[in-house]
């Protein structure tokens, strides 16, 4: 907003006066002349003229106001010929804002739009790939069916892009395509189930979008990729998880057996609210012995549970409903801490959450009632949220909390809200139907409430009082006459209905009232509301049949009254009535029956919850929201009888390594942003390669095929570096810049415990880091030696080669021949040292050697093993009951880089808190340092503690001796490396460590293992 | 699922300043059926988040005055549209400083600009502060002098790599001279006192806002004394929870600038210290227009700290005329209009208690109420988290240089209610 507004008002010059005034409602800027949009032509003719300027600042000004004016939802589609020719603008804003236009108005100015399509297809084949997409994400939301073709062929082409951004922008516009023109279904489909097999987390949300857009009932489209979409749900973003979610509750209802078992829902309506979930969890567990979960179904739901932490409440509420309608009813507990916590978020999101919860609390009370608290109302809540939360109090009230409840429900009895109030009568009364120990506390209090000074309080504890005396025919007749009295002052016409309702019903018991309030009824007739009318005929002809010597002709009277009322259904029920039980000649044989019509008894109205039908709804739906089926809304289906065919899952890798043809040019461009780069790509274009290759599924088959691709792609070196900073995972920021401390070996640990060893699909995101990064250590000749037996812990392997090779990559050359990894996966014995591998120190003198070598050729890698082997530091019976042991994590140390990092877990074996550990004096050989760890302060009985060290032993063999001292004593302890742990994993061509041999072949002893690393 | 049709800005006064389409255009008289509805409402606060019409379905939010009214065609997740609304209300906050019909309107452009990167064809596409503000680089003074000299323009002219990376929520290439890592721990206290004085219900809500300025991709792990106390917490997706469900230990790398790291409560079962308490005495005669107010606060469960900032809000019922008070500290307001009386009392001092008492004039003739008015208060205590949460240290990886660091602990009153 600038200069140019400023030229422009001296333009405009003085018509602009006059249409400040007209224009001052509509201001939408001060600073002039965004104030004064006007579909006034002169105006108009302005900003063409700006458009057309050759300056940029002028044509931005001028767009910069036509935006204004679409936003304000004025008509700017006669500018559209001068707009449009800005459509390849250099400057990026004014494209940008061209855009916007050209998006809002195409569809009316088609044949003009049509100008601007060959800008987009240019730029459609434009290098960078943020232009692509932006072309695309145009191209698709101009709405001009002309264009259909072209669109297809953009999205076909978008779809196999190497960019995940271009494919996720393809399948938004899949979407976009098929709203514009549905007989191009089948061909997207086609391109949703390519998409589909994408690995990409940044496309996954928005193909499954497309999916359920289009073809939502083509769930045999997802069966190949439903482990995979499980597993990368954590790390999609927070939108595609929703609709990921979603879409696999629905799924899974039609694929898996149901976890319920008949009487559950028994069970959990009974559930006491002092039972332990234990005992729940065993009892159901042993009923359901002949049930097995696929464990499909259940890597859902383990794989969900995390996103319970989510800050969306959208993303929170999803897992909740998949928890609810997939999971067997003792694991959905869960989700009710996670609901409560949202109640904290904002009105609407609230307002959301307390209906979803109304409607799990009928069913199964036991999971929110240890939360009854968080449901209470405060003064200052909406209305809305108030009503609600008296629902969901009312459905978890039962004998042990209901006398707390009925306390607090005193206190919003006397709310000034009297909405709410009236809604806590009824509360009241739903407890005391629902809990019979209290119905008659209830009638009391609700007696007391007759006298309540507010109008709408007494009518409502009127109708309620009505529906539990009708729940009891016992003796309420105090009540009644109580009632009757109140017919001279209250005025609200349901409460006075009620009132005459009762008496008539009751008018055996309250003889002498009656008849006497008919009287006073008669008198006031013609003045009382239609629903009064009705319930005074009612009254009259109980009163004729019971009492016709009193009564006859005060009914007489009002039978009269009734037939010339102006409302037809009084005069309708009035001849009914008369018809009934007054005897004459013409009447049927009905009259007979009056009595019995009349005075029957009634059942007694049940007095449910709103909410009660609401779960036939998939929760968190719309539908749910409004309890009305929506647009487009999916039904979920029930649990089929017998499970479909569970291997339909089952991925043979090789079907999904086939589908990219990735293009040089983009790969460049890929391993030239690296770090932004997904991991997949390359993964997919190296299998595309080898596809003669029969894949396994394993992983160290894949290793072995990118080896060999490694040997015949050009782009080879480029590939592997740049596959070794991509990474698919969350991680992945941290690996690529940390040098210092790793997780590794809790990582390392939980991925071998998962141990899933039939397919690679059940791995978490971080060992798809793995697989690509195994590109480098492979080798083209000895995949015969890759064995499965071997496979978790190739998988372990790689993973930490991975992690070190960060540290210090030097570019690989082009004929590199790879370090045999398959070669050392069958060494398992923990002592041996399995990797070629130099201390940081020696790796520079390596360097100095090397120095004629053109290409350089350490790059180190990350441990191919790491040992669980721990050696004893500290005896327990030696260290008065505190125990050391230490290992040697193989990470790199985090206390300087020519330390090696020992990890020392201590223990606490006696019963006495051991306090201050901290290691005292050290003897060590001249030149090895040490890096001791902080002291603890103190280690409670049996219990445990991790600590890091690091000691540079100068790749010697020198032991480290030091005291290893608690508040009482001190203990002398040493360690001494084995020679591996001096070695940092590295790896190189074959070419280049022949050089390196050479020159080391004085150095026995360092030689030796890198030699031997197999025989070890 | 189509999501989010179009949106609609509606002030408070009922009229349409903004429109966005992000399909075929939906015409403003859609609005008409929520217009309907709030009357029906008759305050802001209740108009229902969902409203059906023929057609359509209107999911809104009401945030700072303005009402965002969103179309949608079929059926979608309610929060999910609620969820994304709220947020572009933050990113409106986060750019101009508040989310005010003023300041949409002043910076229409910019607003139209981020509609159309957060929605594509009605669905999420970028919506972490860190990747917007490179794409659209927020107004400032300087800028915009800028721009008006140079002509050049708010858009980034470098294409945004956040979005492509696997860390979308950092922004590239981050540099700082002076590298900072503060962190708030913000708790809340949410409670209802009985009339007799006694807890009916207790939670300490937390969160810990961070402001981050470190340079390059850090690393950062934050470790807590004691973080069992933590019942349940929800993450800002840099959270690795892996490390989290094993090790208790916030490991992330973090966005640039503020955010909210994590929230959390402490749960009820925890007996909740309760800092102040009220000694009150309200009283209205029968038959006669007047009443007596009497209320007194003290420290309680201080933990030895200055309780400051007190406030009492009391919603005085409807046939309150006027109030005749005399306070021993700080001022009070009574607006007879909205019945409203703000009591600000500032800091305690335990020698001498702040009262405030006096007398009531109601509404001649009109029943007396039969409710006392619930006291809501407000107060705050430094260089204290009531729960005992305790931040152990924070480590960084990742980078070289030395940051600085600090924590700052407060804990304030949520909705903190005394019956009376």
């Amino acid at each position: 907003m600038s200069s140019n507004s400023f030229s422009y008002n001296e333009q405009s010059g003085g018509g602009e006066a006059t249409e400040l005034g007209q224009e001052a409602t509509s201001t939408i800027s001060p600073s002039g002349a965004f104030g004064l949009f006007s579909s006034d032509l002169k105006k108009n003719e302005d900003l063409k003229q700006m458009l057309e300027s050759n300056k940029d600042s002028a044509k931005l000004d001028a767009m910069k106001r036509i935006v204004g004016m679409i936003a304000k939802g004025k008509n700017a589609s006669e500018l559209f010929p001068a707009v449009v020719k800005n459509v390849a603008s250099k400057n990026i804003e004014i494209k940008k804002l061209v855009y916007v236009y050209l998006v809002r108005y195409a569809e009316e100015q088609q044949d003009l739009a049509l100008l601007s399509i060959s800008t987009f297809q240019r730029a459609l084949k434009d290098p960078n790939q943020l232009i692509r997409a932006s072309a695309l994400r145009v191209l698709s939301s101009i709405r001009v069916p002309i264009i259909v073709p072209i669109m297809m062929l953009a999205i076909k082409e978008a779809s196999a892009d190497l960019s995940p951004y271009v494919r996720k922008n393809a399948a938004h516009a899949i979407q976009k395509l098929y709203s514009l023109d549905p007989e191009q279904k089948e061909m997207l489909i086609e391109v949703i189930e390519k998409l589909l097999k994408d690995k990409s987390t940044l496309v996954a949300g928005s193909v499954v979008m497309a999916f359920e857009e289009v073809c939502p009932d083509r769930i045999d489209l997802i069966h190949k990729n439903y482990r995979k979409l499980c597993n990368l749900l954590v790390d999609v973003e927070e939108w595609g998880q929703v609709v990921i979610i979603h879409m696999l509750t629905r799924y899974a209802r039609t694929q898996f057996v149901s976890p319920w078992k008949e009487g559950d829902e028994l069970e959990d309506n009974e559930k006491n609210f002092y039972e332990s979930d234990d005992d729940q969890k065993e009892k159901t567990d042993k009923r359901k012995k002949p049930y097995t979960m696929d464990p499909d179904h259940r890597l859902l739901i383990r794989n969900t549970k995390p996103l319970l932490q989510s800050r969306n409440a959208a993303v929170v509420m999803a897992v909740a409903q998949l928890y609810w309608h997939i999971s067997p009813k003792s694991e959905a507990g869960i989700i009710s801490k996670s609901l409560v916590r949202l109640l904290r978020s904002n009105r609407e999101v609230q307002y959301i959450v307390l209906q979803n919860i109304a409607t799990m609390s009928i069913q199964r009370k036991g999971m929110f009632e240890p939360y009854l608290k968080s449901f209470y109302v405060r003064s200052t809540d909406p209305t809305m949220i108030k009503t609600l939360k008296l629902e969901i109090l009312t459905n978890l009230a039962n004998e042990a909390n209901i006398s707390t409840l009925l306390r607090e429900f005193q206190t919003y009895v006397k709310s000034q809200d009297k909405q709410f109030a009236a809604a806590t009568i009824q509360t009241i009364g739903r407890c005391a139907t629902n809990i019979v120990e209290v119905t008659d506390t209830c009638l009391n209090g609700l007696v007391c409430l007759l006298s309540n000074r507010d109008e709408i309080v007494v009518a409502e504890s009127v109708v309620v009082i009505k529906k539990l005396l009708q729940m009891q025919p016992v003796q309420h007749g105090e009540i009644i006459k109580h009632m009757a009295k109140l017919l001279d002052s209250i005025t609200v016409p349901v409460a006075r209905a009620s009132i005459l309702w009762l008496i008539g019903e009751n008018c055996e018991r309250v003889p002498k009232i009656a008849p006497d309030v008919l009287r006073k009824m008669a008198k006031s007739f013609t003045s009382e509301d239609d629903l009064v009318k009705l319930q005074i005929l009612n009254l009259g002809a109980k009163l004729y049949l019971t009492n016709s010597k009193q009564t006859k002709l005060l009914t007489q009277y009002i039978l009269n009254l009734g037939k010339y009322d102006q409302n037809y259904d009084i005069r309708d029920r009035t001849r009914f009535i008369r018809q009934l039980i007054v005897p004459n000649e013409k009447s049927g044989a009905l009259s007979k029956y009056a009595k019995k019509i009349f005075l029957a008894q009634k059942p007694a109205p049940l007095l449910e919850s709103p909410f009660k039908d609401r779960d036939h709804f998939q929760l968190g739906t719309l539908s749910h929201t409004l309890n009305i089926k929506a647009t487009g809304y999916l039904e979920l289906s029930n649990w089929p009888e017998v499970a479909p065919d569970p291997s339909v899952r089952n991925v043979e890798v090789i079907e999904l390594a086939k589908e990219w043809t990735p293009a040089g040019k983009a790969k460049q461009e890929n391993s030239a942003k690296k770090f932004y780069s997904e991991s997949e790509e390359e993964e997919d274009s190296s299998d595309s390669s080898s596809d003669s290759e029969s894949e396994s599924g394993s992983e160290s088959g894949e290793q072995g095929e990118s080896g060999e691709e490694g040997d015949s792609n050009e782009d080879s070196s480029e590939d592997s570096s740049s596959e070794q900073d991509s990474e698919s995972g969350r991680e992945s920021g941290l690996e690529n810049k940390r040098t210092a401390k790793r997780n590794s070996k809790a990582k390392g640990k939980s991925d071998s415990e998962d141990g899933e060893k039939e397919n690679e699909k059940s791995k978490t995101s971080d060992s798809s880091n793995a697989e690509s990064s195994s590109i480098e250590d492979s080798s083209s000749d000895s995949e015969s030696e890759s064995e499965s037996e071997s496979e978790s812990e190739s998988r372990k392997v790689t993973q930490e080669k991975e992690k070190k090779t960060k540290q210090g990559r030097i570019p690989l050359t082009k004929d590199v021949s790879l370090l045999d990894l398959d070669d050392f996966n069958p060494v398992s014995t923990p002592v041996a040292l399995p990797t070629p591998a130099l201390s940081p120190s020696l790796m520079a003198d390596l360097e100095g050697l090397n120095l004629s070598t053109s290409s350089s050729v350490i790059s180190v890698s990350t441990p191919v093993f790491v040992p669980t082997k721990t050696h004893v530091l500290l005896h327990r019976m030696s260290g008065k009951g505190l125990a050391a042991h230490y290992f040697f994590p193989r990470q790199p140390c985090i206390f300087g880089d020519k330390m090696v990092s020992i990890q020392i877990t201590l223990n606490n074996t006696t019963d006495q808190k051991i306090e201050n550990i901290h290691i005292g004096e050290k003897k060590l050989p001249i030149g090895l340092k040490m890096h001791v760890f902080n002291p603890i302060d103190s280690l409670e009985p049996e219990g445990s503690i991790t600590v890091s060290m690091g000691i540079d032993f100068c790749d010697s063999t020198q032991t480290a001796s030091f005291q290893l001292c608690t508040k009482d004593d001190c203990f002398s302890v040493n360690i001494q490396p084995p020679v591996g742990e001096l070695l940092l994993p590295v790896a190189m061509s074959e070419k280049d460590f022949k050089k390196e041999q050479a020159c080391l072949s004085a150095l026995h002893l360092l030689s030796k293992p890198r030699n031997a690393n197999r025989n070890e | 699922m189509k999501m989010i049709h179009s949106l609609f800005l509606i002030n408070c006064s009922g009229d349409i300043f903004l429109e966005k389409h992000w399909k075929s255009v939906v015409s403003q008289s859609v609005c008409d059926y929520f217009f309907e509805a709030q009357e029906k409402a008759a305050d802001v606060e209740n108009v229902p988040p969902v409203i059906s019409t023929p057609h359509h379905y209107l999911i809104s939010i009401y945030r700072d005055k303005l009402f965002f009214v969103s179309v949608i065609q079929t059926e979608v997740p309610p929060l999910f549209v609620i969820e994304f609304l709220h947020r572009v209300a933050d990113t409106f906050q986060d750019y101009f400083g508040e989310c005010s019909e003023a300041a949409i309107k002043d910076n229409v452009v910019i607003v139209y600009e981020l509609l159309e990167e957060m929605l594509d064809n009605g669905f999420p596409l970028a919506t972490e502060s860190n990747i917007l503000k490179e794409l659209i680089k927020p107004p400032t003074i300087l800028r915009s002098v800028v721009n008006s000299i140079t002509g050049s323009s708010n858009v980034g002219d470098t294409l945004p790599t956040g979005q492509l990376s696997n860390i979308p929520w950092r922004r590239a290439g981050v540099k700082y001279t002076n590298n900072e890592a503060y962190f708030d721990v913000v708790e809340e206290i949410d409670a209802i006192i009985d009339k007799s004085g006694s807890t009916v219900f207790a939670e300490i809500q937390g969160v810990i806002d961070a402001c981050i300025k470190l340079s390059g991709m850090p690393d950062l792990s934050l470790s807590f004394m004691n973080p069992r106390l933590l019942d349940d917490v929800s993450f800002h997706p840099c959270i690795r929870f892996k490390r989290w469900e094993s090790e208790r230990i916030l490991s992330f790398i973090p966005p640039d600038g503020n955010f909210r790291l994590i929230s959390y409560r402490v749960s009820s079962q925890n007996l909740v210290a309760i800092p102040v308490y009220v000694k009150h005495s309200i009283s209205f005669k029968e038959n006669s227009s007047c009443g007596r107010f009497d209320i007194t606060i003290g420290p309680k469960q201080n933990m030895g700290k200055t309780i400051e900032g007190i406030t009492v809000t009391v919603h005085m019922p409807k046939v309150v005329l006027n109030m005749n008070l005399t306070t021993t500290q700080g001022s009070y307001t009574f607006d007879p209009v909205t019945k409203v009386l703000t009591w600000d009392v500032g800091k305690i001092t335990p020698q001498k208690l702040p009262s405030l008492k006096g007398l009531v004039n109601l509404q001649s003739g009109a029943p007396k109420p039969e409710e006392n008015p619930s006291l809501n208060i407000q107060f705050k205590i430094q260089q204290l988290a009531i729960s005992g949460l305790k931040v152990n240290r924070l480590d960084m990886y990742g980078e070289k240089y030395k940051p600085f660091k600090g924590v700052k602990y407060v804990t304030k009153a949520g909705k903190f209610q005394v019956r009376t």
